[in-house]
């Protein structure tokens, strides 16, 4: 597993032959420079997931010294395990939530930064912050304002909202709403700067003729903003998907999976099941079958959202 | 400067600044109090300004957290980390697209279809092999794998930047004798260096805040990024919630400073160069 870095390789320098094809030019770029990435990448990638990949196949626990080959025996148990498919269900649910409530907060967010308001670059500032904070200390943050005495109670309280208010991470509904609260708030400052970027390539001409054609704020969002936001909303539904499929941190950290399995994901599933279980054969099968998942689910949102690109332009 | 939202009032969208800053600031703002409280204060009066600050809950946090050693793991984690991402990244985006043959434009595919596979598929045999190089327990077993995990990216994104960057210069300087090292060390890589900052960023803050495969490798070693040591902590004092709170704050501050020096360059990394 050790890496050597060949970096100072010095490349065969082509004397006689001063200039290549010019259709064609390497620059002079020698095949040793691609090696220290390849060499990375084959031994942390590429090697471990076709291990991994063989494992799916076997009864292997870890520590056994021999293991057996069960052919799909581990996927048929993933199949009908109440389990797995609970966590398949939460982590869906996970998945379309975030992106959902990211992308339309992270909008509105874009568009209220990019109006001329005196204090957008400090609020800019500050909605992004969450972003860069360690996910474990957000979610330690919120694990304490969500508890039964807490402050988000507290404050509930306070407003009138009865005694006894919302039990947020022991209550099975209420524990999926928090962990989507949590990663929510963590993380709109993404789809918030993609969409300000988004919104900031926008001509103003387009606006200019709008108002002049008297266009209500609705009207112009509707014909112009929001079908030439296009190709940000593919990257941030890509992106928000992708990450809810491998919600770990917060899910981790607030409730582990619980109460019972009620926020189990296919990552803490995967986690438990190898590291604590330790059927090492049969989490891999997870694995393999959420790799295909996860491929499957954000191949297909691209190509969609690509069309629908082509479409609205 | 006139959108949508221009034809709102401008006291609505103030409002609407107000309300979006407190979304943010009033959890902030309690991390910061609640670190300030006693047990008895903090559940009697968790949103108010503390009446007796309790400042030993930062001399303690720190001390029973390990809060130093952890920088110093975390700092190292991401310094080596990240020079062999950026070097072995941009050389090896560079020849691939240089190249410009069906076999580099294979190895570029295979490369960077590694950032649509979960690294829970590889975990298991990349930990079993890692646990044989004796490197668990060690920040060396981080590295290695930060270098390799984010290699796809990286690759894609330098890729991307130097396919639309001129071979003019690299041409000029291959004429007047230069090494194929020599172009890429005083030519092209001198060229890179906004595509290098998105790169030093993206990767940077990804892997100061990544928490599953630090706890994998290092828990329990003497060696724990700052994320772990948070989680061991918090473990460890889970009732005493002003001092987890003061741990917390003293975990997230040099994040958060870094965030204040660099935050033009950081949005910018996670407003460009995410997109495909």
């Amino acid at each position: 597993m050790t890496m050597s870095s060949p970096v100072t390789a010095e490349a065969p320098v082509p004397t006689r032959w001063p200039a290549r094809s010019p259709r064609k030019p390497s620059g002079g770029a020698s095949w040793w420079f691609v090696l220290p990435a390849l060499l990375a990448y084959a031994a942390v990638v590429l090697l471990p997931s076709a291990g991994g990949a063989v494992f799916a196949f076997t009864d292997w626990n870890g520590l056994a010294p021999e293991l057996a080959f069960i052919g799909g025996a581990n996927f048929e148990r993933a199949f009908r395990d109440p389990q797995v498919r609970s966590a398949l269900a939460v982590t869906a649910v996970f998945a379309l939530a975030i992106t959902v409530l990211q992308n339309i907060i992270g909008l509105a967010l874009a568009l209220l930064l990019n109006t001329s308001i005196r204090s957008r670059n400090w609020l800019r500032t500050l909605l992004f912050a969450p972003v860069v904070v360690t996910p474990v200390i957000v979610a330690y943050l919120w694990k304490y304002l969500l508890s039964s005495n807490g402050a988000v109670n507290q404050v509930a309280t306070a407003l009138g909202a009865g005694e006894g208010a919302v039990n947020w991470l022991g209550d099975p509904r209420m524990a999926v709403v928090s962990v989507v609260i949590v990663t929510v708030w963590q993380t709109m400052g993404v789809a918030m700067v993609i969409y300000l970027a988004g919104l900031q390539n926008i001509p103003e001409e387009l606006y200019e003729a709008a108002d002049m054609d008297g266009a209500s704020s609705w009207t112009k969002f509707r014909l112009i903003s929001f079908p030439l936001l296009a190709p940000a909303v593919t990257i941030n539904v890509v992106l928000s998907t992708v990450n809810g499929l491998k919600l770990f941190d917060q899910v981790f950290v607030l409730t582990s999976g619980g109460p019972g399995y009620a926020t189990e994901t296919l990552s803490t599933l995967v986690y438990k099941t190898s590291f604590i279980v330790g059927e090492f054969g049969y989490a891999t099968a997870i694995a393999l079958a959420m790799t295909v998942f996860v491929a499957a689910v954000s191949m297909g949102l691209m190509a969609w959202l690509k069309g629908r690109e082509a479409h609205v332009h | 400067m006139s959108t949508d939202l221009h034809r709102l009032g401008p006291w609505t969208r103030e409002l609407a600044a107000v309300l979006s800053t407190g979304l943010v600031a009033v959890p902030l703002y309690l991390l910061f109090v609640l670190s300030l409280k006693d047990q008895a204060e903090m559940t009697r009066q968790p949103l108010a300004l503390p009446t007796a600050p309790v400042w030993s809950n930062y001399s303690r946090a720190y001390a029973e957290a390990l809060l130093g050693d952890a920088f110093m793991s975390s700092v190292a984690v991401v310094l080596l980390s990240l020079i062999f991402i950026v070097l072995a990244g941009s050389l090896g985006a560079y020849v691939l697209v240089r190249r410009g043959s069906r076999l580099s434009n294979a190895i570029f595919f295979v490369v960077v279809a590694g950032m649509v596979i979960p690294f829970q598929l590889g975990m298991i045999p990349l930990y079993q092999a890692m646990a044989k190089a004796e490197l668990v327990g060690s920040i060396w077993s981080l590295v290695v794998f930060y270098s390799g995990v984010q290699m796809p990216f990286t690759v894609f994104l330098y890729a991307g930047f130097i396919r639309a960057m001129p071979l003019a210069f690299e041409e000029a300087a291959r004429m007047d004798g230069a090494s194929g090292w020599q172009v890429f060390r005083l030519v092209v890589f001198p060229m890179l260096r906004p595509i290098t900052i998105t790169v030093v960023v993206l990767n940077g803050v990804f892997i100061w805040n990544d928490f599953l495969t630090p706890l994998l490798y290092l828990s329990g070693s003497e060696s724990q990024t700052i994320p772990v040591a948070v989680y061991a902590f918090v473990g460890q004092y889970a009732t005493d919630w002003g001092l987890v709170f003061a741990g917390l704050v003293l975990a997230a501050i040099p994040v958060l400073t870094a965030y204040l020096f660099l935050q033009r360059h950081l949005i910018a990394g996670f407003a460009g160069g995410i997109k495909g």
